[in-house]
């Protein structure tokens, strides 16, 4: 069992090893001491894209980079930025691919309109087939 | 609904399986591209300045870019693997002349420098950024990382993962395309 044990650990890939081994940032998992802040906060890292794990907002992340960008986050919201601002500032860097909301624009808005477009089409399709039933 | 308005839609879930048939096809032959292109590339580097890795010398400052001269700048740390195996190329492009300056992610100078003894020191300064602030700032989402800076400060290149020898061509040719 021992052996099997040692074996298990012989197996762990290096790559897994490979993270830093400095103490994360304070405030990237430390809530502001300021419930309304931390609130703008929250719902900030909750619609931005974790650069690393790339399905994960940086609120779920546990990756390093992650956790900076929580700490960045909720340093500039303490200090005063608005979060509309820290969005625009890492779309500016990453690309509007970091962020989970798209804004309506000239690319986007078929994302915008195609759900009120198919509920539209499904209203049509079930107003004629609920008239043939009654006919 | 008349019969050939039936014919035709029978046709419809072929033709719905052909479409994803594609998607799918299409994904096996030409894979997602999952690394993540700084938008920064063609912009001035973002203001910043760290303290210096190396005991005494003066902070770099993203002001100090601004001189004329091309260099690239490399994202590191002591504890990324990748990191030790572009060293030799990067050892080998200081050979030929070129400036490069580290920025130490995530990193202990102690630890910086233990690592740099080991595997070599291409670098001409290197700064501490212990928080990412500055790889977040550039744009970068990872180590290591290798951008070309022009004279003005403009970057002008990013190179993401590790140097390997055959990228080296692609490397020194974009810094003569900063020139």
């Amino acid at each position: 069992m021992k052996r099997l044990a040692v074996l298990a650990l012989l197996m762990v890939p290096g790559a897994l090893r490979a993270d830093p081994t400095m103490a994360p940032e304070p405030l990237s998992y430390t809530q502001l001491p300021d419930p309304a802040q931390e609130a703008r906060a929250q719902a900030l890292m909750q619609t931005i894209r974790c650069v690393v794990c790339q399905g994960q907002s940086i609120a779920d992340s546990d990756a390093d980079l992650a956790g900076d960008m929580r700490a960045l986050v909720r340093q500039r919201i303490a200090a005063g930025e608005k979060p509309e601002a820290i969005r625009a500032w890492l779309i500016q860097r990453y690309g509007r691919w970091v962020s989970y909301t798209p804004p309506v624009d000239a690319a986007t808005w078929p994302l915008w309109i195609a759900p009120i477009l198919l509920l539209g089409i499904g209203c049509l399709l079930a107003r004629s087939a609920f008239r043939r039933r009654r006919a | 609904m008349s019969l050939r308005t039936v014919r035709i839609l029978l046709w419809l879930p072929l033709v719905a399986f052909l479409i994803v048939l594609g998607l799918v096809s299409s994904g096996l032959i030409k894979p997602h591209d999952a690394s993540v292109h700084s938008q920064m590339v063609g912009k001035p580097l973002p203001a910043f300045s760290l303290p210096s890795t190396r005991a005494g010398q003066p902070p770099v400052t993203s002001a100090s870019f601004a001189d004329g001269k091309v260099r690239l700048v490399n994202i590191f740390g002591s504890w990324c693997v990748p990191c030790a195996v572009e060293m030799p190329q990067l050892v080998e492009l200081k050979r030929e002349g070129v400036i490069i300056e580290g920025i130490a992610s995530r990193d202990t100078p102690a630890d910086s420098l233990a690592f740099l003894k080991r595997y070599g020191d291409p670098f001409d300064r290197i700064g501490d950024d212990k928080t990412s602030a500055v790889q977040i700032a550039i744009g970068s989402s990872g180590v290591p990382e290798t951008y070309v800076v022009d004279g003005k400060g403009i970057i002008r290149a990013q190179h993401i993962g590790p140097i390997q020898p055959q990228d080296m061509a692609d490397i020194l040719a974009a810094m003569k395309d900063a020139q």
